[in-house]
């Protein structure tokens, strides 16, 4: 059966992972790749880098850093941040980057989905959503009749658009993306469990995986928006990097609940 | 020992190489005919479309040499999909190695995104590919078409339907997932490969 992957977040900053400092056994706090190849030792499935910096200097620093990853790593990771066209998508892949994932530059121009799809593949292209729950659904969590009414942010969820979180999706799985990765502002960092209502009506009506993210405090919480949510994988980020949950003991506990991991 | 790459236009074929030089080897990255005759192995790896690889062999003669090839070959996700006789995406005419055809998978329900994205079991094994293979073992996937079970089948794997996950011929050697993704499982299929 295929696995229910887990997938941690690194955010990097002009080359160095900005959390992560308190990991175990790290020769150098900070350096991305000894803190990529500890998950992927520990069992994470894949990795996501995200790249934070916002100068062109910075764009370059994370392109030779990706070249570095893809010379090290022996799983497939994504990588994300300051991507607006498809020059930049050409730049990551051939430094040896398995997948990109966007975001604004998508909401901005829908059609870029589409280029990436044809150019490349629907394989590489993870459209990233950020959406805030306008209503205040956050308590029916779990209750997959109550989603709510579910808004679009870009610039790191600082600007509302007018899109709407499920039609949005459609059209991105639509036009050709290969995954979606939601993350509900709303759950983002308040370590109350994912969005499994918004996530099973996301995933049941998408024919493309659905990536969780944001809320993961407790190993129940990935159980639930495997079994709740019908997530086909769960991405964290401070859980990992500050060893609140080891991932060893996270896939060794969904294991004896019974959902599909590799051990 | 000579490992050469096929480069044509499909993706992914840099992460075989970075796969290939962990082990402590020196690929080439080849389209050249004499290059790619004279090997010790060749691997024919790659990402992408049935259709548009197919044409680009064709156009670049690299179908005939790769057809010609007498080494161990191993064809890696749409490599191996190209080694088989015909395939549903753009309904394209394949390499015909081995004597099967690549389907479409039906997605029937939300466990069943396509492409199967993600880590797999492999099992059933029956080839020196999988030397010291005892169980069932994960390994990373990424396609939306598959190559049923067959005579050539090596290795399977159940997704909406058990398919052939490896595939075996004569010195043609095939695999769906991508072993330069699958953690040290892979290194293991690789390392084999390279010392047949």
């Amino acid at each position: 059966m295929l696995a229910k992957r887990i997938i941690p977040c690194l955010d990097i900053k002009d080359g160095l992972t900005v959390k992560g400092t308190n990991f175990v056994n790290l020769r150098q706090a900070g350096d991305p790749i000894e803190l990529g190849k500890a998950y992927s030792e520990q069992g994470a499935d894949e990795l996501v880098y995200l790249d934070i910096t916002a100068s062109h200097e910075g764009r370059k620093t994370f392109t030779e850093l990706v070249t570095k990853i893809a010379k090290e790593i022996n799983i497939p990771f994504t990588v994300g941040g300051g991507i607006n066209e498809l020059a930049d998508v050409e730049r990551l892949l051939n430094a040896g980057a398995d997948k990109v994932s966007i975001n604004s530059a998508a909401l901005r121009n829908p059609s870029l989905i589409d280029e990436i799809a044809k150019h490349f593949g629907s394989q590489v292209c993870v459209v990233a959503i950020d959406a805030k729950c306008i209503d205040d659904n956050i308590h029916t969590n779990g209750d997959p009749n109550i989603d709510g009414t579910w808004k679009c942010f870009m610039n790191g969820g600082r600007i509302e658009t007018e899109r709407g979180l499920f039609e949005w999706a459609k059209e991105v799985n639509d036009r050709g993306a290969g995954e979606v990765l939601f993350t509900s502002m709303n759950h983002d960092g308040v370590k109350q469990g994912f969005a499994n209502a918004a996530l099973r009506r996301l995933s049941d009506s998408l024919t493309i995986p659905v990536i969780a993210s944001g809320g993961a405090g407790t190993m129940q919480h990935f159980h639930d928006t495997f079994v709740d949510g019908h997530s086909d994988a769960a991405l964290a980020a401070s859980v990992f990097h500050f060893g609140e949950i080891p991932i060893p003991q996270l896939k060794q506990y969904l294991n004896n609940k019974g959902i599909s991991i590799r051990l | 020992m000579k490992v050469a790459i096929v480069k044509y236009n499909a993706g992914n074929i840099r992460s075989v190489v970075n796969a290939i030089e962990r082990l402590g080897y020196e690929p080439v990255l080849t389209d050249d005919p004499e290059e790619l005759r004279s090997a010790d192995k060749v691997i024919f790896p790659g990402q992408g479309e049935a259709s548009t690889t197919m044409a680009y062999l064709r156009e670049h003669g690299l179908d005939k040499v790769i057809m010609s090839l007498k080494q161990p070959v191993l064809g890696i996700c749409i490599g191996m999909q190209l080694l088989c006789r015909h395939s549903e995406e753009y309904d394209t005419e394949c390499l015909g190695i081995f004597d099967v055809d690549v389907k479409r998978f039906i997605a029937s329900s939300h466990e069943y995104k396509v492409p199967q994205m993600g880590w797999n079991n492999i099992c059933d094994y029956k080839s020196q590919l999988y030397k010291n293979f005892t169980k069932p073992e994960y390994v990373y996937f990424v396609h939306s078409f598959y190559v049923p079970l067959c005579e050539h089948t090596i290795a399977t794997t159940d997704y909406i339907q058990p398919y052939s996950s490896s595939l075996h011929k004569d010195n043609f050697y095939a695999t769906q997932f991508h072993p330069e993704k699958s953690g040290s499982v892979g290194e293991r299929i690789l390392r084999n490969f390279l010392e047949l």
